[in-house]
């Protein structure tokens, strides 16, 4: 009984965390078609930002959710006026740019710090489960994501922000017509999903080891999970976490670490197979 | 015409060479070729088939993988050679025909090869335990397999190729197979592949089965990749999980998009130069890898983003016309314009 | 001439006419070089920086001090960036282009045997000098790290005796875990102890959580980790996060090396054993008259010399020793010469070669983590590469070359 609610704990946060992970990168695919492969990058300034502002006497919550965001946002802003901005339209330069810039933040950060760094530990110690124990800082990975999907949510559909994304992202020369400028979207949309990301960081910085290679980790499983989601943004990230997830962490759990990714890049082919335009594009159409 | 001319050099650097350079410099551009033929071989299949495949390292891997296994298991080299190719072949037509008997299209396609890699990656990195043996050859999981056997002169196994004789046969291989892509792109297939990857409705409409043709040029693509793959074994004598990487997958394309894409030079020219770059940078301390080498990059698809060939062969067409109208400049405005159109359909079948 | 191939032609020819000139080893004729092929950056650079840093202070004391055989060193510096093709490409380069008088590099087992082959066959000597899983049986090779017959030989029963019997094991999933793990299940069932289970994980892997849950259920008495590199430091943090770190105690064989003390707080690893020959609180004349002069070069807030660094050091000064010996640098006197018995007085106490093994003879201690620091408990002088010795002898077989593997 106590194991079954352990791994339905762990299924839960595996989803979680796909989720996580995975909001920028959805976030700047869905809406500007971007394959942005400083992803996993964007995630470790999150982290090292987190890890910065605590140096500076802030508090962990503080450090995770309002600094590491703004700061990787702005970088993110930055970027997309020097780089991105040039290539819409081009997929492939896009990519390669992208995955120039990895390296190039990969570089930058590992000059600037050093691969030894102290990290931050896990706030809100452990709870018990029978004889299981568990770390506290589960359950709060398994909200912020309900959470930040609830805000994506919200933001997409509620606000005057969302609808302009939304109509940019359907039909850009319309929206254009209409006296939207979609390369001030595309800004700002660049910008949020790298916030996204910087966030991720810092959520994982108490959980992972922190060196400046760490992205690299991410970016693949993110990326899977995006495309299998397919064009709904919402709807084909949480949809794709939870497939994904459940099947990554019952295959962990059932044999080692490794096959349950192995499980997960299967699934995903077997999917993709499937269902060719990607999760949302045969159910939840027109959903978010 | 041309292709004779290529042959031509091709023939002279192959024989010149290693006359004039010593031995560790004969070795560095063999690794140049091996890496070359990679990089050709997904320069067919994404600038004259149209697929974009993240996962090109996968067949690499499983050529390298498979001549390691063999090799050890039988001995003598001449099967394991035919099976280095074989095996990642038959692999891609399998995951061809999931492909593109799926309908699946760009993006997706490309995250399918790029797990596919992964899933591989993932399996063989794990196989270090000693009970993962196949026949007498142990895989050896993130160690990867060490001291593998040189190809040997067929039926004799211990007349084993010598540096030099590993620097003819790859660069035969590599010539063999430029060429050799060269003619199927002029031969009616190779027209056929091309128009599947502009319009795949219209090929289509005209009667041709597009999925066939894809289907096709993607196994060849495969069974290059495999041919370098064994002969990267040879040269390293080794052979290790992170070939399937998703570091050496991102590689194969840099060097396709810095060459051009949509030439078969072209992958050529970007893998020695970003092979040689990673050298060099390897040698100096000043500067951290990568640093340099994304600030290259990026500053690369800003400047030069149609990739080095393409972009010296306009640089050579705008000067070669500047020439020309100079010379000509006191004749018709016709003779102008006859040139200009030449100059570009030219250009374009490069 | 036409335009495609006139570009082919140029650029098979420019990579042709520009790949000699690497600017790297021009080396004058009264100079010794010295290749060094550690990883700057990749994933292992955690472990490579100290030790390029140790090498670096080496060359130049050897230099400040005349040189050897009256000509001065120069480094060689290569930075395979973690990739094994570039492993054997600058091996390559040192043995066969910069002709290198020795060549010191290598840190995961996987890379020591890319480059182990290059250099045997263009006949260029070769020290690996991190502490690994033993066995490597040749001529043209000397291994001066550690291995589990020194290390985990007193590791596993002092942390037995402290904590218990029955012990889960972690290890990293290539050559050096798996053998390294079977060294621990030999010395644990010596001591009458019992395994509950052995794991091993990719170097990538980052979600310990079901491994977690795992090691609960099987209730162990202590937890022995072969983890290595940056991604496996999660599972420390993970651990601690569940509130194990109190609960059941942890010794290992890699903690350390890439400071990880450090990285982590103390609440996540204090109360860690580790073994290794060398920590920088020994407290003995020649480390402290070393951390001077390091602390002198690199500055006084070098987060910590790492084993693996003391490790490339005393490398070196085995190499000069034995150089100075044979009187020149040719390869076979130098191996003759380190044959007979080479001794020096290390920061970490007296280091002498082992003939027949080629590795070394040395003081191996156990410590604890206490507070971003390593505690000394217990020393254990001189003690013998017995693990190599048991299956290795080149001076009855001098052409042996195989790395030997525990059996399981």
């Amino acid at each position: 009984m106590n194991l079954a609610l352990v791994i339905v704990i762990q299924v839960l946060y595996a989803m979680a965390s796909l989720v996580i992970i995975s909001a920028g990168l959805a976030v700047i695919f869905g809406i500007m078609k971007v394959i942005n492969l400083a992803h996993g990058e964007f995630m470790m300034l999150g982290a090292y930002a987190t890890i910065g502002a605590i140096r500076l006497g802030l508090s962990l919550w503080v450090a995770m959710f309002v600094i590491a965001p703004i700061a990787v946002g702005l970088v993110g802003v930055v970027l997309e006026r020097l780089v991105i901005r040039r290539l819409y339209g081009r997929m492939v330069d896009t990519m390669l740019a992208t995955w120039g810039l990895s390296l190039l933040l990969v570089g930058v950060v590992t000059s600037i710090a050093g691969n030894t760094t102290a990290g931050v530990s896990a706030p809100l110690g452990s709870f018990s489960i029978g004889t299981y124990s568990l770390s506290g800082y589960t359950p709060v990975i398994i909200a912020v994501a309900v959470a930040l999907a609830l805000v994506i949510r919200w933001v997409l559909m509620r606000t005057q922000l969302g609808l302009i994304a939304r109509g940019t992202m359907q039909n850009p020369d319309m929206a254009n017509a209409l006296g939207i400028s979609p390369s001030l979207v595309y800004s700002v949309t660049f910008a949020v999903g790298a916030a996204l990301s910087g966030l991720a960081g810092g959520l994982l910085a108490p959980i992972t080891g922190v060196v400046p290679t760490m992205g690299a980790a991410f970016v693949a499983k993110a990326f899977i999970t995006v495309i299998g989601g397919g064009p709904a943004i919402l709807a084909g990230l949480v949809s794709a976490s939870a497939l994904f997830g459940a099947i990554n962490q019952l295959a962990t759990f059932v044999t080692t670490p490794v096959f349950g990714e192995v499980a997960l890049l299967v699934a995903a082919i077997v999917m993709l197979r499937l269902l060719p335009q990607g999760i949302t594009g045969r159910f939840f159409k027109g959903s978010l | 015409m041309s292709a004779a001319l290529s042959f031509g050099i091709g023939i002279a650097l192959l024989l010149g060479l290693p006359g004039v350079l010593d031995d560790y410099t004969l070795i560095q551009i063999t690794i140049y070729a091996v890496m070359s033929i990679l990089g050709v071989s997904l320069g067919f299949i994404w600038g004259f088939g149209g697929i974009l495949c993240f996962g090109q390292a996968a067949f690499f891997g499983l050529g390298s993988y498979t001549y390691a296994i063999a090799v050890m298991n039988m001995g003598d080299s001449t099967m394991p050679f035919l099976l280095a190719i074989a095996v990642p072949a038959v692999f891609a037509m399998i995951l061809g025909y999931v492909i593109f008997y799926g309908r699946l299209s760009d993006v997706y396609m490309g995250v399918i090869t790029l797990t596919v890699t992964l899933i591989l990656f993932n399996l063989i990195n794990s196989t270090a335990g000693p009970e993962w043996k196949i026949g007498s050859a142990a895989l050896g999981g993130f160690n990867g397999i060490p001291a593998i056997p040189t190809l040997n002169v067929p039926g004799q196994p211990d007349n084993v190729l010598s540096p030099k004789g590993l620097f003819d046969l790859t660069f035969v291989c590599l010539l063999v197979v430029y060429l050799g892509l060269r003619m199927l792109i002029s031969s009616k297939i190779g027209r056929v592949i091309v128009a599947a990857k502009e319009n795949e409705q219209r090929v289509l409409l005209l009667g041709y089965d597009a999925r066939a043709y894809k289907l096709f040029s993607f196994t060849l693509g495969g069974a290059i990749a495999g041919l370098a793959g064994c002969l990267f074994a040879n040269w390293g004598a080794f052979t290790s999980p992170t070939i399937f990487g998703l570091a050496q997958s991102a590689q194969i394309i840099i060097w396709v998009i810095v060459g051009g894409l949509g030439t078969l030079v072209g992958p050529i020219v970007g893998c020695v130069a970003i092979q040689w770059l990673t050298m060099q940078i390897g040698t100096q301390q000043i500067f951290n890898s990568n640093l340099v080498l994304g600030a290259i990059l990026v500053v690369f698809v800003l400047l030069v983003p149609r990739g080095i060939v393409p972009s010296l062969g306009s640089l050579a067409e705008w000067t070669y016309g500047r020439l020309r109208r100079r010379k000509a400049s006191s004749s018709m405005p016709a003779a102008r314009a006859g040139a200009a159109p030449a100059m570009a359909a030219a250009e374009e079948s490069t | 001439m036409d335009r495609r191939s006139f570009i082919k032609a140029s650029g098979v020819t420019l990579a042709g006419a520009v790949a000699p000139m690497f600017p790297l080893a021009a080396m004058a004729a009264d100079q010794l070089l010295v290749g060094s092929i550690l990883d700057l950056s990749g994933g292992l650079d955690i472990y490579g920086k100290p030790m390029a840093d140790c090498m670096t202070l080496a060359v130049e004391e050897q230099n400040a001090a005349g040189g050897l055989l009256g000509k001065q060193l120069k480094l060689a510096s290569y930075d395979p960036q973690s990739s094994m093709q570039l492993y054997a490409q600058f091996a390559q380069q040192a043995a066969l282009k910069d002709k290198a008088a020795v060549v010191m590099g290598g840190i995961t087992s996987a890379s020591r045997e890319v480059i182990r082959p290059v250099l045997d066959r263009y006949k260029t000597l070769y020290f690996y000098n991190t502490q690994y899983e033993g066995g490597v049986c040749d001529r043209n090779t000397f291994c001066t790290g550690v291995t589990p017959g020194q290390t985990v030989a007193k590791l596993i029963p002092f942390a037995m005796n402290k904590w218990g019997k029955k012990v889960y094991v972690l290890a990293a999933d290539y050559n050096y875990g798996q053998i390294t793990s079977q060294w621990v299940k030999k010395f644990v069932l010596e001591n009458g102890g019992s395994v509950a289970s052995i794991d091993f994980f990719p170097l990538d892997v980052t979600n310990f959580g079901s491994t977690i849950s795992k090691i609960e259920a099987a209730k162990p008495d202590m937890i022995v980790s072969a983890l290595v590199g940056g991604s496996h430091i999660s599972f420390y943090r993970q651990w601690a996060a569940a509130g194990m770190t109190k609960k059941i105690p942890l010794a290992s064989t890699t903690f350390a090396g890439g400071n990880e003390h450090i990285v982590l707080s103390p609440a996540e690893c204090d109360g860690f054993l580790v073994s290794y020959n060398y920590f920088q609180n020994l407290d003995t004349p020649e480390n402290k008259a070393f951390k001077a002069r390091f602390y002198k070069r690199f500055g006084n807030d070098y987060p910590n010399i790492t084993e693996l660094a003391m490790g490339t050091y005393q490398g070196f000064k085995l190499w000069a020793e034995g150089v100075k010996k044979a009187g020149s640098v040719d390869r076979m006197k130098v191996i003759k010469a380190l044959e007979s018995g080479i001794s020096i007085d290390a920061p970490s106490g007296k280091v002498t070669l082992d003939p027949a093994t080629h590795h070394c003879v040395l003081n191996v201690s156990i410590a604890e983590v206490k507070n971003k620091q390593l505690d000394i408990i217990k020393t254990f002088p001189q003690q013998k590469p017995s693990d190599t010795s048991a299956v290795c002898n080149l001076i009855k077989n001098p052409r042996d070359n195989q790395q030997y593997v525990i059996k399981a």
